[in-house]
């Protein structure tokens, strides 16, 4: 049992706490602080990275319990490459807020790290109660967040995100409540060996469990009839937390990919593939409806939010689906999309603070400063979030049309993905036109200062999609293999037989 | 006790959704704890209502199971501690816009009647 498992919960708690006692030191130590445990962070989920290529389940149980009894943390692929993937872009929004952004509440930090150890504790865990616990931990740091810098409209943005969020909370408490009421168990590798021997009219109460849990899942996600809280909520936050928000509706995601397969797959008897032909059609939709979003943006903020849906749309279509290899060309896009998504945010922040009054506004206005370096950005960000090649949105959606079988399914997907794809681009042109070229004559007169924290991070973020075009070749290697460890359940059940460490010589034999 | 203990989660529930629909803050927060009260005693019951019985198993032929009540415990605690940031958040919507409508709309003077529209515009 190696103990790396838990440093990338422990290290942003550690930290977090340690902002907590130091709401009134300099701010200068704080952001040092805080960065070098983002940094850190980053360190330890490399290392479980390189830990689970070799694609073996390494199981880390909390007090010794023999799993099921206990709660386990569970490391494989799927885990590993979302850690990085998360890590990764907290660094980047970390640097970018200590740039200014931070200022005005003293526990920024604080609830930064906070949100970060909540994304680690959900993608670790392999309990379905603590996935709960996990989602309360970075919804509450979030709900703190989304407030960061205040105003009147965030805070009604907020109020219906925290109801909406408190609401979904109960559904996924009721679910776990039917399904433990059946099988006795909440581990998910014992809930993988139980649901297939559930019979007679506990298989509805499973049923409905199931489906509720996909309606939960669907809310984080931000699914079509769930989705309309997202482009408010998202839009109206700071850049640095809507650039972390990134990958917030990419958990629910990772809870489907993570449940589904695992316990409602092939092997699970009557409820094999359970709700998966509900979500095929309304990832559809959700594309649809995130592209008319898009389209009719009046702000690059607003515009930004449309595309995370238009990504959840584009991420959950071949999920559904259930193949090795739609799997496998999800994962790659949903690197991509979250890096590309939360890069724009950056962008369309830089872009509001060197226009003065017209902020993000999609609307002609005097010249702003740093045009050159802020266009270029966009359009790098633009293209990946099209997908225009030679970017790497291009490459995940080849992947992804590559990757189904012909029939109904395969004309519906290549057309509505690459019909939107279409109208994205016609969007990005829009906005990228009027905001870049349309200036009406004269300069600001006074233009924000920008920081080089804020120029470099976002400056990396925007080109990390060249870094996954180079590293194309093992990243997708890396996809293929996780997709088959996900739909591989035996190797995840297994680790119910994982001998837990016992200490050689118990204490009760010493006192006796 | 099954009928009463279910019906008892119903009305609960139910009375939840209905506040959750209303249209200022308060009734919704009202609304959103009735809603965790149904869940959490939803969630009681789902180690089956026994009463009397050891929470071991082994000892006797029944038990009753002592999950479902640390579930329930660590329920209740981020319910409240959700319920109260929500009321914190509402009273700052509050404040911020001047009434306690969800979506922070401000009052509007109700339109004239046509009898008053008629008489000013004579």
């Amino acid at each position: 049992m190696t103990h790396w498992l838990i440093a990338p919960i422990l290290i942003p708690l550690l930290g977090g706490i340690l902002q907590v006692f130091m709401g009134y030191a300099p701010i200068s130590l704080r952001r040092t602080l805080a960065i070098a445990t983002t940094v850190l962070m980053l360190v330890s989920a490399v290392v479980l990275l390189a830990l689970a290529t070799d694609g073996s389940y390494r199981v880390y149980a909390f007090g010794n319990w023999q799993p099921p009894f206990g709660i386990v943390l569970v490391l494989d692929r799927l885990a590993a490459l979302m850690l990085v993937l998360t890590a990764v872009l907290g660094l980047f929004c970390h640097i970018y807020a200590s740039g200014g952004a931070d200022e005005g509440n003293r526990q920024f930090h604080g609830l930064f790290l906070f949100q970060l150890m909540g994304l680690n504790i959900a993608f670790l865990t392999g309990d379905l109660f603590n996935l709960f616990v996990a989602f309360e931990v970075l919804l509450i740091a979030s709900y703190g967040l989304l407030m960061h810098g205040g105003g009147s409209s965030r805070t009604v943005a907020g109020l219906h995100y925290v109801v909406l969020n408190l609401a979904g909370s109960a559904l996924f408490l009721i679910s776990v409540g039917m399904i433990y009421s059946v099988t006795g168990t909440l581990n998910m590798a014992d809930l993988a060996v139980k649901i297939p021997q559930v019979t007679g009219n506990n298989l509805n109460l499973v049923k409905a469990g199931g489906m509720m849990l996909l309606v939960v899942f669907g809310l984080k996600a931000a699914i079509l009839p769930l989705c309309f809280w997202l482009p408010k909520a998202y839009a109206r936050a700071t850049a640095p937390v809507a650039a972390l928000f990134a990958v917030m509706t990419k958990v629910g995601i990772y809870a489907i990919v993570r449940i589904y397969p695992l316990m409602f797959g092939d092997d699970a008897g009557e409820l094999a593939n359970l709700g998966m032909d509900w979500l095929f059609p309304l990832a559809l939709v959700t594309l649809s409806m995130g592209v008319i979003g898009a389209l009719g943006a009046d702000n690059l903020k607003t515009l930004v939010a449309w595309q995370v849906i238009i990504s959840v749309g584009t991420l959950l279509a071949p999920i559904a689906l259930g193949s090795e290899a739609g799997l496998s060309a999800a994962l790659f896009y949903l690197v991509s999309t979250t890096w590309t998504v939360a890069a724009l945010f950056l962008v369309s922040e830089l872009v509001a603070s060197q226009r003065g009054a017209a902020g993000d506004s999609i609307v002609t206005a005097p010249k702003m400063h740093h045009r050159t370096f802020l266009s270029v950005l966009f359009l790098i960000g633009a293209v990946a979030a099209a997908g225009l090649p030679p970017l790497s949105g291009f490459f995940g959606k080849l992947l992804i049309l590559q990757s189904v079988e012909p029939g109904a399914e395969m004309a519906w997907l290549w057309g509505v993905l690459l019909i939107g794809g279409f109208l994205t681009l016609i969007a990005y042109s829009r906005a990228g036109s009027i905001v870049f070229w349309w200036n009406i004559d004269g300069h600001l007169e006074t233009p924000e200062p920008m920081n080089n924290r804020v120029a470099i991070s976002t400056g990396i973020l925007t080109c990390l999609t060249m870094l996954i075009v180079v590293l194309a070749g093992p990243l997708s290697d890396f996809t293929r293999a996780t997709a088959e460890q996900v739909y591989d359940n035996q190797g995840y059940i297994n680790i119910l037989q994982t001998p837990v460490h016992i200490p050689q010589n118990p204490l009760v034999g010493e006192i006796n | 006790m099954e009928l009463l203990f279910a019906l008892a989660i119903g009305a609960l529930t139910t009375s939840g959704v209905y506040l959750l629909l209303r249209a200022r803050t308060f009734p919704v927060i009202m609304g959103l704890t009735l809603l965790s009260y149904g869940v959490n005693l939803f969630l009681f019951a789902s180690g089956r209502l026994a009463t009397g019985q050891q929470p071991v198993i082994g000892t006797a032929a029944s038990y009753s199971d002592p999950l479902p009540q640390a579930l329930v415990l660590t329920a209740i605690v981020i319910g409240f501690a959700m319920t109260a940031f929500l009321v914190v958040l509402s009273l700052r919507n509050l404040a911020d816009n001047e009434n306690d409508h969800v979506d922070g709309r401000r009052e509007t003077a109700p339109p004239p009647s046509k009898l008053e529209q008629e008489v000013s515009g004579k």
